[in-house]
């Protein structure tokens, strides 16, 4: 372990949502000229802590040591003051406001003025200087996904920050803009600063960082040069040890039945005539489960919505069962009405094809088979489904779309946001759902998730679908474009 | 269904609540305004619900433009429709009812009536059709458009009353009077109550039915509840049910308009709304959107309307201050409501899966 | 139409489009920010009010002080429930344009007697400036007004500056249009949203000001006659841009002053045309996609 200075040091930190306990006195270090990863499952309080550190939550315990000294942040804008950077999974861009504009937004003073100008040239000097070159007059909105991870890394450089924080950078971007992403990073901690680099991916972080801390249940269970731990025991320390990903899958059938779902040379154009699909012809049988897997926007999303019935095709035919059961990525969203009960909620898969009067006490029955079915903790099936926790909720999404035997299920990244036990619960019921003859499409964002479950894989890349071996190196490749 | 009576309750308590809230403001400001306050009381009590004449005359007549509009405003904006506008399609209607009426004067009563009526809820379902069409077809935010569309009405009216439909001596910016069969007919004896109140009643009976007990009424629930997960996990054509709750919305409205013309004024003029549309919305607030509730809510408003009257008679406090009660009651609502849902955020959830 | 009557017209158009571009102007600035507050209209009577109490007790410049302070209280109470509680903002506007109305209607029947004897508060006068009101036609429209009006030659201009050429203009655009991102450069959005909604208070509170101290010179209940919701029209058609807002507002005093100028003509037109006219327009505008995009996108949501 190399002596250098500590740039970023949090100790004991505690941070609670109502009785959700989301750090529980979780240390970090991050060393001056490092990249050190913080991995974790979803919900292991990695976000939170970093969200901490960079001042957009308060502790409820704990210290923050910034070069060596305590600090304590009122806002974001304190933190960002010393030094500190973050880079949101999600964007924090205004997509109407210029490149140059959101980079200036922030400059303090209520009558400090803003000048086009000289924000055009902060942005052109700082291109020049790290070789993040970006347009500065062009729309937030107009860049593509990887320019706009280089704002984002712009707007932080320009105040100054010496401490970046990076959360799932890579989530949104194509393999060799990721391989550029990480290069320019170790240089940056190389010259003059130091990274924080939130992700679940282990192999990258191995790849990538100096030093690794993971982060389970809210506590840092494992730290330490990233050339002294493997695999095996960074795995081991996320999951805790007590469950096994190689779970023996015995429900696999050999001989799959009739076909349930077919498209034939479908295409999938959106409002501005960008074409999300194009000419894709597949089927899905009876009783397997077809992988999907895609770089995020290759048309995977459409595809699934396609297949679930949901989004109807500009050209091509789709067949698609009357009964196909679908499990959107964003629950709370697109699949629960998180006011209504679950009794409603179960109503919900039939309201728009439900004529005259609605039968509750039949709805309170299904609802209580479901629940009872599939698991579902939950104090009623009256309660509310935001009372329910994120595993539970999407249990008795599961159970609603597996209800009333369906001919085909549709899953999109189903075990998102899961804590480990949840997600196997999910995975055990698409393979029981397959052993019933179920057509079973899933697609996730975690690949090794989608292979141990696949019968077959659909790669989709740039709006077309093709068939790929169950194989990590062939999907990985078909993902990139290139032939098999 | 236990759900649903246990549901009811707790939000009755929290409207009470709320109406409480209000009613202790509004003694301090009318302690601190210097009037007495036991005086504005028993006046208030007196003009509202003291006598037979206060509250079938005074009460119920005023409650029920209140419940009519109520209801449309808990239709759109229950189906997740802001519909501002019940007061420009309220006019609207009154203005078609007034036309059909003098147009059918010599007609029977059984005839010319639900002529009458229907007149005023086609042309408040127009009127809202128009917000309803900007807002379908360009997106076009309905809180605006429909504030524009009360002005146009109110211009409208405003010019009806003195162009085209202007009495013949062209004396007055008002129209003839309604011919008797053209009224509606009044229902207590010896009480200015009429007809519309019980339609009023059985109106909010049949939403309350509607929206509990019908897949269309579910639909206008999830639509307004949760619009993306009702598009994808109920397949249900959102835009579809919300015009349709929009134009239901400026229907019913409309109806408003053409009791008040065929039970009250008989006539139409420029001021024939003080403002029904907008005290609707206090009105649907209060009742959380439920039609039963808007009945309760229109009747307690109903109340202060004609008990601010007494008040202003008998104990000197300004009518004006009936709004500022009104006022106070959705704050109260609005500001008991966030402290549900703050509770209700901090209800506990199991860790380790609450996405942070 | 004659030189005079429509100088005359030009000229009444601008009195009419005094308080509506103050109205407009505070609301433009809350709508950059994210929030539609229809509770203007409880601000505007509330500064009408305030004109009057205050300029009663002092001087007229004392009027304006008091006019800005009542609407700022009234928007107080909105930011509080909006900003703070997180309550809806079209609700909580409907409340407040109620409670202003019937508040100062009650405090003028309550302080000045039920009789709402006439009460007349100083005024000021139109100041004519040497040679510019000279100018036919638009001379007297532009350069013979009171100061209130001259003052609106500046705010325009400024308020155009401080949006795109600072960094507090650049935060309150950020905040309408991504709260979250404004959150994320370390502005508070809420913090941003309660000034520039005490501001829109001020503003409303002038106008209400305008119209007691420049024009009428006495407070009438009920005299803001919509203006507050005039207003919301006003920024539409100016599509949330201080110049574009400004010219709307004229366009909105000159229906105004087209009625008066109707009626002195014997022009035979029905009145209310001229009145409807804007808000058809506003409509219509409302339905073309450059309005809808210069909206700010976060307008009317509630704060995360």
């Amino acid at each position: 372990m190399t002596g250098a200075a500590l740039a970023l040091s949090v100790r004991g930190l505690t941070k609670r949502f109502g009785t959700t306990v989301a750090l529980d006195n979780a240390n970090f270090d991050l060393r001056a000229g490092t990249v050190h990863a913080l991995l974790g499952e979803n919900g292991a309080g990695k976000t939170t802590m970093m969200r901490v550190a960079f001042g957009m939550l308060r502790p409820d315990a704990g210290s923050l040591e910034v070069n060596g000294t305590v600090r304590r942040w009122r806002s974001s804008a304190d933190a960002i003051a010393a030094g500190i950077g973050m880079v949101h999974q999600h964007f924090l861009l205004v997509p109407a406001m210029t490149v140059a504009e959101n980079v200036s937004l922030g400059d303090r003073g209520f009558f400090r003025g803003f000048d086009p100008r000289a924000a055009a040239d902060r942005v052109r000097r700082i291109g020049a200087a790290t070789g993040l070159v970006l347009d500065p007059a062009a729309r937030a909105a107009d860049l593509p996904v990887g320019a706009q991870q280089r704002l984002e890394i712009v707007k932080a450089l320009a105040r100054d920050a010496k401490i970046l924080i990076l959360d799932e950078p890579t989530a949104v971007l194509s393999p060799s803009e990721s391989g550029e992403l990480y290069a320019w990073l170790r240089s940056f901690a190389a010259r003059e600063g130091a990274v924080v680099l939130i992700t679940h991916k282990v192999r990258e972080a191995l790849a990538v960082a100096d030093e690794v801390t993971v982060l389970r249940r809210g506590r840092a269970v494992l730290s330490g040069s990233s050339k002294t731990l493997d695999e095996a025991a960074i795995i081991a320390a996320m999951l805790g040890g007590a469950i096994s990903t190689d779970k023996q899958d015995s429900t696999a059938k050999k001989v799959p039945g009739a076909p349930l779902i077919s498209l034939q040379h479908v295409s999938v154009t959106d409002e501005r005539g960008v074409r999300l699909l194009r000419d894709v012809s597949m089927e899905v049988r009876a009783g397997e489960i077809v992988g999907i897997a895609g770089v995020e926007g290759s048309g995977q999303r459409e595809l699934l919505r396609v297949l679930a019935g949901r989004l109807a095709p500009d050209a091509g035919e789709a067949r698609i069962p009357a009964r196909v059961g679908f499990v959107p990525e964003d629950r709370l969203r697109d699949a629960l009405i998180p006011t209504m009960s679950l009794v409603e909620n179960l109503a919900l898969k039939e309201a728009g094809s439900q004529h005259g009067t609605m039968r509750w006490e039949d709805y309170s029955t299904r609802a209580e088979t479901a629940v009872r079915e599939h698991d579902v903790r939950t104090s009623g099936v009256e309660s509310p489904a935001r009372a329910l926790s994120g595993g539970n909720q999407q249990k008795f999404v599961l159970g609603r779309e597996l209800e009333g035997s369906p001919a085909a299920l549709i899953a999109e990244n189903p075990t998102r946001g899961l804590d480990i036990r949840a997600a196997v619960h999910i995975l055990d019921e698409l393979r029981s759902a397959r052993a019933s003859g179920v057509a079973v499409v899933v697609y996730s964002s975690d690949l090794d998730e989608v292979l141990t479950l696949a019968d077959r894989m659909i790669v989709c890349f740039d709006g077309r679908a093709s068939a790929t071996p169950v194989d990590a190196a062939a999907v990985a490749r078909a993902m990139l474009g290139l032939a098999s | 269904m236990t759900f649903f009576t246990r549901a009811v309750r707790s939000q009755a308590g929290a409207s009470a609540a709320a109406a409480l809230l209000a009613i202790v403001a509004v003694t301090f400001v009318v302690m601190a305004a210097g009037y007495d306050v036991s005086r504005a009381a028993a006046a208030l009590w007196d003009g509202s619900f003291g006598s037979a004449y206060s509250f079938f005359s005074g009460t119920l007549q005023r409650a029920t433009p209140l419940i009519i509009v109520g209801l449309a405003v808990a239709v759109a904006f229950k189906a997740g429709v802001l519909n501002i506008g019940a007061e420009g399609q309220l006019l609207s209607g009154a203005a078609a009812t007034i036309t059909a009426g003098l147009a059918m004067s010599g007609w029977p009563a059984w005839l010319s009536i639900p002529l009458e009526l229907l007149a005023g809820m086609v042309a408040g379902a127009v009127w809202a059709g128009i917000a309803a069409v900007l807002k379908r077809r360009f997106g076009v935010l309905e809180v605006i458009s429909t504030l524009m569309l009360n002005f146009v009405a109110l211009f409208g009216v405003s010019y009806l009353v003195h162009g085209p439909l202007q009495e013949p001596t062209h004396t007055y910016p008002e129209t003839l009077r309604l011919a008797a069969s053209a009224r509606l007919p009044l229902v207590v004896p010896g009480q200015q109550l009429h007809l519309g109140f019980v339609l009023a009643i059985a109106l909010g009976v049949a939403a309350h039915w509607y929206i509990r007990s019908t897949a269309g009424g579910f639909r206008l629930r999830v639509a307004g509840e949760g619009p993306l997960a009702a598009a994808s996990a109920g397949r249900v054509k959102v835009d579809q049910v919300l015009f349709g709750a929009f134009l239901a919305s400026g229907a019913i409205a409309g109806l408003g308009g053409a009791v008040q013309v065929t039970g009250v004024t008989y006539k139409l003029y420029e001021l024939i709304s003080p403002g029904y549309g907008y005290t609707a919305i206090a009105v649907a607030l209060l009742a959380r959107l439920s039609p039963f509730g808007v009945i309760i809510a229109g009747v307690f408003f109903g109340g202060l309307e004609a008990g601010g009257a007494g008040m202003q008679r008998d104990a000197g406090v300004p009518a004006g201050f009936v709004y500022v009660i009104e006022a106070l009651v959705i704050l109260g609502v609005l500001a008991v409501d966030r402290a549900r849902t703050l509770a209700a955020e901090r209800a506990p959830r199991v860790m380790g899966e609450t996405e942070v | 139409m004659s030189g005079g009557a429509t100088a005359a017209f030009l000229e009444s158009g601008m009195r009419f489009a005094t308080p509506l571009a103050y109205a407009a102007l505070g609301e433009l600035v809350v709508e950059r920010a994210g929030v539609i507050n229809i509770g203007l209209e409880g601000a505007i009577i509330g500064g009408a009010f305030g004109a009057l109490v205050f300029a009663g007790a002092g001087s007229v410049a004392l009027g304006f002080v008091g006019a800005a302070a009542a609407g700022t209280l009234v928007a107080t109470l909105f930011a509080f429930f909006v900003v703070t509680l997180r309550t809806d903002q079209i609700i909580t506007g409907t409340a407040l344009s109620m409670l202003g109305l019937g508040l100062t209607g009650t405090l003028y029947r309550t302080i000045y007697g039920s009789s709402g004897a006439s009460l007349h508060t100083p005024t000021i006068s139109p100041v004519a400036v040497p040679v510019l009101s000279a100018i036919p036609i638009v001379g007297p429209a532009l350069f013979d007004q009171p100061v209130v009006t001259y003052a609106l030659y500046a705010i325009v201009p400024l308020l155009a500056c401080w949006f795109y050429r600072s960094s507090a203009g650049l935060a309150l655009r950020a905040v309408g249009e991504h709260p979250e991102a404004a959150l994320g450069a370390g502005i508070s959005p809420a913090r941003v949203q309660w000034a520039a909604i005490l501001f829109g208070g001020a503003m409303g509170g002038i106008a209400g000001g305008t119209l007691v101290l420049a024009q009428v010179g006495t407070f009438a209940e009920g005299m803001s006659a919509g203006r507050g919701f005039i207003a919301i029209a006003i920024v539409v058609l100016g599509r949330w841009s201080p110049l574009g807002v400004a010219v709307a507002a004229v366009v909105f005093g000159a229906a105004s002053a087209l009625q008066t100028l109707a009626q002195a003509t014997g022009w035979s037109m029905p009145y209310q045309l001229p009145l409807a006219f804007p808000y058809l327009l506003t409509l219509v505008l409302l339905a073309t996609a450059r309005a809808r995009t210069a909206a700010p996108s976060a307008l009317g949501k509630r704060l995360p």
